[in-house]
């Protein structure tokens, strides 16, 4: 007879399962995280290298030399926009004919769902303002983007003199394939929003944006910049997108190798570059450039106008321009030389950027990790809830047919069958009641933000967070209620069925997250999974539920933001921590509703339950 | 009296042999002049430069085969005697800094586009089958006379072919291929119409010399730039342009051809010379075992020019009126 069938094979492939489950999970938990920390070393991070052929090297000739032009367009803005108190859109207008392209504007507004604390805005009106530099001999079929986003908080006037004066150069080549579009935004990220849903077409988040007068092909790639003074001694480069997408890694290693052409100093993550890749010190500044990255990727924010490019597959990085303490200083030719190259090389293009990764992780800006390498660090983790599950399933039936075995009491009818059917009935109280409060987690915040700042002396922002904290310690309540509703008849086996149910919800979420961003499934897997593995009514229930109340979703995000801060060198104080873990809570809901952001419903409405789910189970009497 | 006539016969015979001697000295003399007149055999010139690139960032294989087209045309080759075959996307392309121009040499020295160029496959025509046509000669009976190889069993054939290329096949703009094993069997198609005297086959690819393993035709001579398992580098990296300009090999070959104009002397063993492994970085490789004649006897005009033998006579012949002749005429 076969393995599985054997009743005595399965009864000892069974006690094998149940006696060496504990150690294999240890095992592969520790597989998991040591895989992980593993990436940041040579032979699972390789050199990055170029796999488009026709971008091929960075064989042109810059002839970019228009610093002072840009310097006096950033000074006229500058003045005009302070004069005008917001975005100089006539006089934008002016200077983008008078460069030569074809201008046209158009205007968004959005009402955010509360006010926006960190920017002082609510309800949103604006006007973007876009030139375009057609190609003089090829049909416009493709375009090519240049974006600076401009804010109330950040004027950003140097990176649109540049953008003018780079304009006026491009104006006047002739070697343009492609057409290239001049864009600048009002109020950030909310004005590039719009402009991409009437370019394309879409209302995704619900901007009332106009229609676009002018538009210009299909856009093959976006850069987006942001320059706070004339010189700059390093660039930053940002590529982490809406919901961790990231742009193809061919156009990060373009701007690698202009870096390296131009002399520039380039940084990720704000980190330099580590030289030595065969000592220790590369790979552990490598692994702190992991970390941030893997942080910023499973935030899900989008970190510059780039990411919300990448929703459209269209391959973007943002580029900021940092002025520190250093000596050596680049002027506004350099940055506008190292753009320059870019642009030249994107034109050489003829099919999307598609040769090199779509998914993978950096350690450096010249390293990086493939998905083939990094997914089995993802895959150990959720073998653990995997084995969990097998053992609870192996449990439940060899209680089913253990008293057979005895020779069960007399009158005592085969367990099984009533058990299951005792076993639904108790699980899906739970279920219910968890999937609710979830969604009372994801509704009643922002609904509700009037009648509770009607009540309490709180803003409505302050609203939002205060209800959305409420609930999730409410959630903390549930199990001492929910045993009055439901009747238990076999408190044994029904904390052991929900339990299995949970677990294998939990892997089915964490599965299906790490696939698309695994920044964000690994990082939740490798807090939650312990403790759900964990969880059980029977030993030392304080200390398992203190351990799942600290690895519990909220208390993840509390905990990334200190050690984000840490990775950059800025740490905390607790209640520095704590503010910033209150306005990340706000604007992780505020990004939801004003640009789609995933991160909040996801966990509102998925992890939560499913955590809320675990705790029904170690407090099951 | 018996004596006397042997004498005479052998005083007659003597004479004899004398005269033939004679009479054979001269015939002889101009038997080698008729040699000198046909010494290679071959009567015409044809040429086909056949590019199998498109795309701006394959323009060194286009200014490879305009640079061997003009140095065909400068050595005497008409155009009527040339099937150029180019995707000639590259003049005309919306990336070219210096429209209707391909440059072979940067700092922009040579234009090997000109105003004279005449392409007779262009775009999208040139493909595998349109190649093979070509070739064989079975082309449909619409093809303009400029599309098609007239060749004879007298005429000497250069064929000269680049773009990127693979062990045992060549590349035809990134959508088809052609083995060695096709090539081979069209050549000797053409030997058995008699479409050729003889075929100097010139090839600039990756592994180039893998495309002339194969051929068993009489009277064909091939060279490559590099051998299997070598890739060919391109040259000439031109900045304002923004691609590689020319092939390493088919830029010696370039140099080299210059210094040839339609007397000179120089011979197939000077070519071989070409481009050597210093320079190249990849080996060049020839392949003469299936030519009849020593590669040092042949010229490169056999092959790169066409030229016309020219054979001035001293003796006059005077021409006698026969008036019973023109009588008949009236």
């Amino acid at each position: 007879m076969g393995l599985l069938s054997d009743p005595v094979r399965r009864r000892a492939l069974a006690r094998l399962v149940l006696r060496l489950n504990a150690p294999l999970c240890v095992l592969s938990y520790g597989a998991g995280i040591a895989w992980f920390l593993a990436l940041a070393f040579p032979p699972l991070t390789q050199r990055t290298y170029m796999s488009e052929n026709a971008m091929g090297s960075t064989m042109v000739e810059e002839q970019f030399a228009g610093g002072d032009r840009a310097r006096n367009f950033a000074r006229d803005f500058a003045a005009h926009r302070r004069k005008s108190g917001a975005l100089p859109v006539a006089w934008l207008e002016r200077a983008m004919q008078s460069v030569g392209l074809e201008v046209y504007t158009q205007t968004f507004s959005r009402k955010l769902p509360f006010p926006d604390e960190t920017h002082e805005r609510y309800m949103v009106s604006g006007t973007n303002v876009y030139g375009i530099l057609r190609a003089p001999r090829a049909a416009s079929t493709e375009s090519l983007v240049l974006t600076v986003p401009c804010g109330s908080d950040s004027t950003n006037s140097q990176a649109v003199g540049l953008l003018l004066a780079l304009a006026a150069h491009f104006r006047g080549q002739i070697y343009w394939a492609k057409d290239i579009i001049f864009l600048v935004t009002e109020h950030d990220l909310l004005g590039t929003e719009a402009w991409l849903e009437a370019y394309h077409d879409v209302n995704v988040t619900g901007m009332q944006s106009a229609p676009l007068r002018g538009r210009a092909g299909a856009i093959q790639a976006a850069v987006a910049l942001e320059l706070s003074s004339d010189v700059v001694t390093s660039l930053d480069v940002a590529v982490e997108g809406l919901n961790g997408q990231l742009p193809n890694l061919d156009l990060l290693n373009l701007f690698q190798t202009f870096c390296q052409k131009g002399g520039l100093l380039c940084t990720l993550q704000g980190k330099l570059q580590p030289q030595d890749w065969a000592s220790l010190d590369g790979p552990l500044q490598g692994l702190q450039t992991l970390l941030l990255m893997v942080l910023r990727q499973a935030s899900g924010c989008p970190h510059g106008p780039h990411g919300l490019f990448l929703r459209y597959r269209v391959e973007a990085l943002t580029l900021r321009g940092i002025n520190s303490f250093r000596q050596y200083k680049y002027d506004l030719v350099a940055v506008g030389k190292a753009l320059e190259g870019m642009f030249r090389k994107l034109n050489h293009l003829l099919e999307r950027l598609h040769q090199s990764f779509f998914l993978y992780l950096l350690t450096a800006l010249s390293h990086f990790v493939s998905i083939g390498l990094y997914m089995p660090a993802a895959g150990f983790l959720l073998l653990v809830l995997g084995l969990k599950a097998l053992e609870l399933w192996m449990q439940l039936h060899e209680a089913g047919v253990g008293p057979e075995e005895a020779g069960g009491t007399p009158g005592h009818v085969p367990p099984l069958p009533p058990a299951q059917g005792v076993g639904l009935a108790s699980l899906v109280a739970p279920l219910l009641i968890s999937q609710a409060v979830g969604l009372a987690l994801y509704i009643l915040p922002v609904l509700s933000q009037h009648v509770a700042a009607q009540h309490f002396p709180v803003a409505e922002a302050e609203a939002v967070v205060l209800t959305l904290l409420a609930i999730y310690a409410a959630g903390l309540a549930l199990p001492h209620n929910t045993h009055r509703v439901v009747n238990t008849q076999a408190p044994d086996r029904g904390w052991m069925a929900l339990k299995l149910v949970a677990l294998i919800y939990l892997a089915l979420q964490l599965g299906c997250v790490a696939l698309i961003n695994f920044s964000l499934g690994f990082l939740l897997a490798a807090t939650m999974v312990p403790a759900a593995a964990l969880a059980e009514p029977r030993g030392p229930r304080p200390v398992y539920a203190v351990l799942l109340v600290l690895t519990s979703p909220a208390a993840t995000l509390l905990g990334s933001l200190f050690l984000w801060r840490e990775l950059q060198e800025a740490p905390l104080s607790l209640s520095e921590g704590w503010q910033l873990f209150l306005a990340a809570l706000s604007q992780g809901v505020l990004d939801h509703y004003a640009y789609g952001a995933l991160l909040f419903p996801m966990v509102a409405l998925g992890f939560y339950p499913c955590w809320l789910l675990f705790w029904n189970v170690l407090f099951w009497k | 009296m018996a004596a006397t006539y042997c004498l005479d016969r052998v005083m007659a015979a003597l004479a004899g042999l004398v005269l033939l001697s004679f009479g054979s000295l001269a015939i002889s003399k101009i038997e080698d002049q008729a040699e000198q007149l046909f010494r290679s055999g071959h009567t015409n010139n044809w040429a086909v430069l056949v590019c199998t690139s498109r795309f701006w960032f394959n323009y060194r294989h286009v200014a490879n085969t305009l640079s061997v087209y003009r140095s065909v045309k400068r050595l005497g080759i008409p155009d009527s005697h040339i099937v150029l075959m180019l995707a000639d996307d590259m003049a005309c392309n919306p990336r070219n800094p210096k429209p209707a121009t391909v440059f072979s040499h940067k700092n922009m020295e040579l234009n090997v586009y000109g105003d004279d160029v005449e392409v007779d496959y262009r775009s999208y025509e040139v493909t595998v089958e349109n190649f093979l046509r070509v070739l064989t000669g079975r082309i449909p009976s619409s093809t303009p006379r400029s599309k098609r190889l007239l060749s004879d069993d007298r005429s000497n054939i250069l064929i000269y072919m680049t773009g990127h290329g693979g062990n045992g096949f060549l590349k035809f703009q990134d959508s088809e291929e052609i083995t060695n094993i096709e090539l081979a069997d069209a050549f000797e198609q053409m030997w058995q119409k008699r479409r050729y005297n003889e075929l100097l086959f010139i090839i600039d690819t990756c592994q180039g010399a893998s495309m002339y393993e194969r051929f068993y035709s009489p009277n064909i001579m091939a060279l490559a730039s590099s051998q299997v398992g070598e890739d060919s580098l391109s040259h000439q990296p031109d900045p304002a342009i923004g691609v590689h300009l020319m092939d390493r090999y088919t830029f010696y070959v370039l140099e080299f051809l210059e210094e040839i104009n339609p007397a000179s002397q120089n011979n197939m063993n000077d070519l071989f010379q070409v481009c050597p492994k210093s320079l190249c970085v990849s080996t060049p490789g020839h392949r003469t075992d299936l030519f009849q004649r020593d590669p040092k006897n042949v010229l490169i005009t056999d092959f790169f020019g066409s030229v016309r033998k020219v054979e001035i006579t001293t003796e006059t012949i005077s021409l006698q009126l026969d008036s019973e002749i023109m009588e008949d005429r009236y």
